[in-house]
């Protein structure tokens, strides 16, 4: 290039003129902006999808806030979300520690850890559907009649069974984020622990988790906001049964949008969805402290 | 630099939203092409369908017609949305019930009552029973167009053998020989209850031996209260009766029906009976050739239910998948369907492709050629069973609109694992109409 704009110029710092952002914009406009102004809209109407869309006002919010299986709902979604949560993280925390070793045999187990990932979850649940069949499944196959129990259809079992296939898929993901987490603390923090005399355990505390700190919260960010997006998995596992026992919120949505027909009703879920999303990611944002861009690694 | 984390995990969130919105994509405007459009679906009636249109555009290349297949559930959605939005198929195919209702209430669908009126022998070709299932307040949207599917009860023979016991005729006799399987160490009954429809059959059957159709058509028509009715209370608690002597096998709420687990149940011998349609035979016939071949497996009408109002000819089911003719499709699209409608379809060969799938085409006069077929027994039986029912129920899930076909679905299950009582049932069902 011949003609380089001369840099300094006119009143603009060093650093990406604002147009640089456009693109990013425009896609963000495009496929997340509009999208979600158009349910906001569609939640004040009502449509079946064959008939012209007409406008309900809040017809379709009072049915749904007023419908109990909403409240199930988002019961059931909240249960979910706490459990998996428990469960996923002192899994996901202490694996990352382990594989982020140098040892060869723990790449290997890395990679092997990581293929559960790989699979659509719909595989994921179409497989456990069949390994779980009390008659033909895995307790019949093994011949353990204990891994034979109604694990899809007692109501007080399948939230556990569902909250264990989700880990299975999706504790490798957050393994992987803690394995590069745990990577890039410097090797010198732990050299200086030692010297002090700080064993394994007062190391792990007082070393890895607060070096941690941040990659605790984009895990966490991730699992708690896509805990409202298990959707397929739960969806092909047990369609929300038995009952209304695995109806999560955006099953609920989906189910009153393409199976009810009612899309004002399914709408109106949607815009909750959203409004949950932000709020817990906005929230998680802020529990990681107001200067994001302190350092965790004074004196080094 | 700006802050831009906000930005960041708010498109997170939406994310959630796009979900919503991008599963409504539309099909390609296939009806907007000159030549009459078909969607149909994989499945057992795919050769079917295919060899009669190939033969059909062999004969008229006048008035050809393009076919596309598709899996069950993506074509429900994908229909609704190109009927929405003007650009549906020529050919819609469809269950009848509460979604043709709807799309006839919408206009989307041509009435075909002038058309029939004209062509008497096309009327006369079907059975009545099953005819009826394509009519909205007494005009016709849709002809039948592949086979009838009533419910039955299926049996292995030998283990009924083992205890020495007959198929039930009546719901005491059916009550009667659970206690006797359970003591034999066989479950009396299989159910696919994690894939629900199944459990339908159940209340269908029952509440329509109890009291009669009249129960059903005031709740399709949509009359307050009217799952109120003692019939529908009565085969609710049957139902639960039935589930806690046992008589359904260990665990049913878990096993599906789309790995025909339900059917694998009864022909290995781990459970004696089975209400189901015909993939009952279809489906054993197929993962266990040689127990059907040996005749072992046994099929009766549903029992009887002692003091019900209902005929015990009367069958619930699926009468017949159906083929409406889109209303907006051009005249000369319309004339290609109709045409076909009348001269393309149970032709000899189509009505011959249809009984070597195992299964029993939905139209009069044809004796001889199910007696020719090696499936001879199943299909008399079944064929004698449609035609001589004074009425074909149409699933419930089907006949009502699709958010009471949900809530139903869902609301049984729950009956089924003994979660919520009848009154419960009735009293969420009642808040649907």
């Amino acid at each position: 290039m011949s003609r380089q704009q001369a840099p300094g110029r006119g009143t603009r710092q060093a650093g990406a003129p604002g147009w640089f952002v456009v693109p990013a914009l425009t896609i963000f406009a495009v496929f997340a902006i509009v999208p979600l102004f158009g349910v906001v809209v569609l939640s004040f109407t009502s449509w079946d999808g064959i008939n012209p869309i007409s406008f309900s006002g809040l017809a379709s919010w009072a049915g749904v806030l007023t419908d109990p299986v909403t409240g199930n709902a988002l019961w059931v979604t909240a249960k979910i979300m706490a459990i998996s949560y428990v469960v996923q993280t002192p899994i996901s925390l202490v694996l990352g520690i382990f594989v982020a070793g140098k040892q060869r045999y723990r790449a290997v187990l890395a990679v092997l850890y990581f293929v559960p990932l790989l699979l659509s979850s719909a595989a994921v649940a179409i497989a456990f559907k069949a390994l779980l069949d009390p008659n033909f499944g895995l307790g019949a196959g093994l011949g353990v009649p204990a891994l034979a129990q109604d694990w899809l259809g007692n109501p007080d079992l399948v939230l556990f069974v569902v909250v264990f296939v989700i880990a299975w898929q999706f504790v490798p993901f957050h393994t992987l984020i803690y394995q590069g987490g745990v990577q890039q603390i410097p090797a010198s923090l732990y050299e200086a622990g030692q010297l002090d005399g700080a064993n394994r355990m007062q190391q792990f505390f007082a070393i890895t988790l607060p070096q941690l700190k941040y990659t605790i919260i984009t895990s966490s960010t991730l699992m708690v906001v896509g805990s409202l997006a298990y959707f397929d998995l739960i969806f092909v596992l047990t369609a929300g049964g038995p009952g209304y026992s695995t109806r999560i919120l955006p099953l609920d949505m989906y189910l009153t949008g393409f199976r009810s027909n009612d899309m004002g009703a399914a709408s109106v879920l949607s815009v909750i969805l959203v409004v949950l999303g932000l709020g817990l990611a906005l929230l998680l944002q802020r529990l990681g402290g107001k200067r994001r861009d302190e350092s965790q690694l004074e004196g080094l | 630099m700006p802050n831009i984390r906000p930005i960041l995990s708010a498109t997170i969130g939406v994310g959630v939203a796009l979900a919503l919105v991008a599963c409504g994509s539309s099909g390609p405007g296939a009806a907007t092409s000159s030549s009459a459009s078909m969607w149909a679906l994989t499945g057992s009636d795919q050769k079917t369908v295919q060899n009669s249109i190939d033969v059909w555009n062999d004969a008229h290349d006048d008035q050809a017609v393009k076919v596309d297949f598709f899996a069950n559930d993506a074509y429900k959605t994908k229909v609704r949305t190109a009927i929405g939005a003007g650009e549906g198929p020529t050919f819609i195919y469809g269950w009848g019930g509460g979604s043709l209702k709807a799309y006839a209430d919408a206009g989307s669908l041509e009435d075909l009552s002038g058309y029939l009126a004209d062509n008497p022998e096309l009327q006369d070709r079907f059975l009545p029973s099953v005819l009826a299932n394509g009519q909205i307040d007494g005009k016709t949207y849709a002809l039948p167009n592949n086979r009838i599917q009533p419910a039955a009860l299926y049996f292995n023979k030998d283990l009924f053998d083992q205890i020495g016991a007959q198929p039930p005729k009546t719901w005491d006799e059916l009550m009667a020989l659970v206690p006797r399987f359970n003591a034999a160490g066989i479950a009396p009954i299989s159910l696919a209850g994690q894939s629900k429809w199944p459990d339908l059959m159940w209340l269908e059957i029952l509440t329509d031996r109890i009291g009669g159709p009249a129960v059903f058509e005031k709740i399709a028509a949509g009359e307050g209260e009217s799952w109120s009715n003692p019939a529908i209370i009565e085969a609710l608690t049957k139902i639960q009766d039935l589930v806690q002597a046992g008589g359904f096998i260990k665990g049913f709420s878990s096993v599906a029906a789309d790995t025909s687990a339900d059917k694998a149940l009864l022909y290995t011998g781990k459970a004696a009976m089975l209400l189901a349609l015909g993939s009952g035979y279809q489906d054993t016939k197929a993962g266990a050739p040689a127990f059907v071949a040996a005749g072992k497996l046994g099929y009766v009408p549903f029992p009887t239910v002692e003091g019900g109002t209902g005929d015990p000819r009367d069958v619930v089911g699926n009468p017949s998948n159906l083929w409406s003719v889109n209303a907006n499709a051009t005249v000369a699209q319309k004339a290609a369907a109709e045409s076909y409608l009348k001269d393309g379809m149970f032709t000899d060969a189509f009505i011959d492709d249809v009984i070597a799938s195992g299964a029993v085409p939905p139209v009069k006069g044809i004796e001889d050629k199910l007696a020719s077929s090696p499936d001879k027994d199943f299909l008399e039986f079944t064929y004698k069973l449609a035609s001589e029912a004074p009425h074909f129920q149409l699933s419930w899930d089907q006949a009502l609109s699709p958010k009471q076909a949900d809530a139903l679905l869902t609301n049984l299950d729950g009956i089924f694992v003994r979660g919520i009582t009848p009154q419960q049932f009735v009293d969420a069902m009642n808040a649907t109409l």
